[in-house]
């Protein structure tokens, strides 16, 4: 019996499960997924639970509802991994060898990066909302909060899902409005980028909805660290900005087991090849998801097709031949912009987000870069596609892996 | 599009960012540097020829790479290179824009 072994049941771990238990026999293969949690998140929700528009319950659901029969599941910590000798050590001491291994561990916050972020203001005036607990605890605060300088921060690239920081301030404003205070917060963007996105055609419709929503952008930002007395955030370049509350994006990682294991780069990401998703070191590793280091978003969607690309692949390794599945890159975003409407922006290593219609083109009926009540039905609607169709390995009708150009107002 | 960079006609993305590396050389840096009101030191050099060797060889680059380098931290990359210091001394050494955030 072979094994092929899943590290993380998160989005990408998950997909690869269902994926691939309907294509490996079962008499041959044994497909075992290890995490540590028991829950699993529907991450996208983390930006609406401050805004009580989500209740936790809603994106919380067991681990196992998702893993197919026929899966072995292991809830344990993962100690170490050992790409030379093909196994991975589990909390206990005990070993698991693999013919195959797939590693989609994530990435996680690291707020210890920066000094005096998470100092004695942590959980008073300083939150995130990155993690489950972080978007409770500023809900928490949201709830009773009187108003003054709102900073929503971003300490470094890369991140998962870079448009989230955008939509929080989008979506504080409508909040700030419809509890008729907004004149008493002052909103601020800060990000270490030269513009609200990395695009340019995104980055002027992101822009002028900030001026639109009187939110000022600082960017070009670099922290260096939180004075917790002061409250200010410092950059290296001495610039000081305020705040009353600080909404921060800390430093994004892979695992720390990713680190031990020697497998990554300054920021634990496994240097991947970004068409095939190998290992760049090891042939029989694949990566997945946040975990790697290819150019694109750390997204759930570009997981999402990630996974129509590796699994194949994985099939044409087992079978002794060439990988011929590309992965372009392909990022689909909602872009809560607030009042109940939404962006929709969709991208690949190649092609910026541009104007145009979404799935069907010419059609839509989803419109690209353009705010709609539509784009804001399509995100909503996303959470029941999430845990009924994508963590299902079902597809999503019209929507494929590889990006479709047609239907986009290229120059 | 092409521009005049020390006295040579350059081309150059719309950021100013050259688009050929091979139409680089000392002088088009000391330009490009001297529009960004820096004059290049010898400590400046040792962190452009860091990055060119690290563009060569593919390495993305990310102001936390270069803080951990060994060659500069952040603080001297900030004082050297001041405001946006990765994309300063990208442009002066004559590679593209790192893609830092996709």
């Amino acid at each position: 019996m072979k094994r092929l072994l899943i590290l993380g049941a998160g989005t990408g771990g998950t997909i690869m499960a269902q994926h691939l238990r309907k294509e490996l026999d079962k008499g041959k293969w044994n497909i075992t997924v290890v995490d540590e949690r028991t829950d699993h998140y529907y991450q996208p929700g983390f930006l609406f639970l401050p805004f009580d528009q989500y209740k936790p319950e809603d994106i919380v659901k067991p681990i196992t509802d998702f893993i197919p029969k026929g899966v072995d599941f292991v809830n344990s910590r993962i100690e170490n991994i050992l790409p030379e000798e093909h196994k991975v050590i589990l909390a206990d001491g005990n070993a698991l060898e693999y013919d195959i291994l797939i590693v989609a561990t994530g990435s996680e916050i690291s707020p210890e990066e920066i000094e005096g972020m998470k100092g004695k203001e942590w959980g008073e005036s300083v939150f995130t909302f990155y993690t489950f607990e972080g978007a409770k605890a500023l809900r928490d605060k949201l709830r009773n909060w009187k108003g003054g300088r709102l900073v929503v921060h971003i300490t470094e690239m890369p991140i998962k899902c870079p448009v989230a920081p955008l939509e929080f301030v989008f979506l504080a404003d409508s909040f700030f409005k419809e509890k008729n205070m907004r004149e008493k917060v002052d909103i601020t963007y800060v990000t270490p980028l030269s513009g609200a996105f990395t695009k340019p055609k995104a980055t002027a419709a992101l822009e002028y909805l900030l001026k639109e929503k009187n939110i000022r952008i600082e960017p070009d930002f670099a922290i260096e660290s939180v004075d917790n007395e002061a409250k200010t955030i410092i950059d290296y370049g001495g610039k000081i900005i305020p705040f009353d509350l600080l909404v921060t994006v800390p430093t994004n990682k892979g695992s720390d087991v990713i680190e031990k294991s020697g497998m990554g780069d300054e920021l634990n990401f496994i240097p991947t090849d970004k068409g095939t998703l190998q290992s760049k070191k090891y042939p029989d590793v694949f990566v997945i998801g946040d975990a790697t280091n290819v150019p694109t978003s750390k997204a759930g969607s570009v997981v999402h097709f990630e996974a129509e690309i590796l699994a194949e692949n994985i099939l044409s390794y087992i079978k002794g031949q060439k990988m011929t599945e590309e992965f372009d890159g392909h990022a689909n975003c909602f872009i809560e912009t607030g009042g109940g409407k939404a962006l929709l922006i969709d991208f690949n290593y190649d092609h910026e987000p541009v104007t145009g219609t979404f799935p069907i083109a010419g059609l839509g009926p989803l419109r690209l870069l353009k705010e709609s009540r539509f784009n804001h039905l399509g995100k909503l609607a996303f959470k029941w596609v999430y845990w009924n169709m994508l963590l299902k390995g079902r597809p999503i009708p019209f929507v494929t892996a590889r990006m479709n150009v047609a239907g986009k107002d290229y120059n | 599009m092409d521009k005049l960079i020390a006295g040579k006609t350059i081309s150059v993305t719309e950021e100013g960012f050259l688009t050929d590396f091979s139409q680089w050389d000392k002088s088009i840096a000391d330009a490009i540097a001297a529009e960004n009101n820096i004059t290049i030191t010898p400590r400046h050099w040792e962190v452009l020829d860091y990055i060119q060797n690290e563009y060569k060889n593919e390495v993305p680059l990310s102001i936390r790479k270069i803080g951990k380098s060994g060659v500069v931290d952040i603080k001297e990359f900030y004082q050297l290179f001041p405001m946006a210091p990765l994309k300063t001394a990208t442009k002066i050494a004559g590679i593209p824009k790192p893609v830092s955030c996709i």
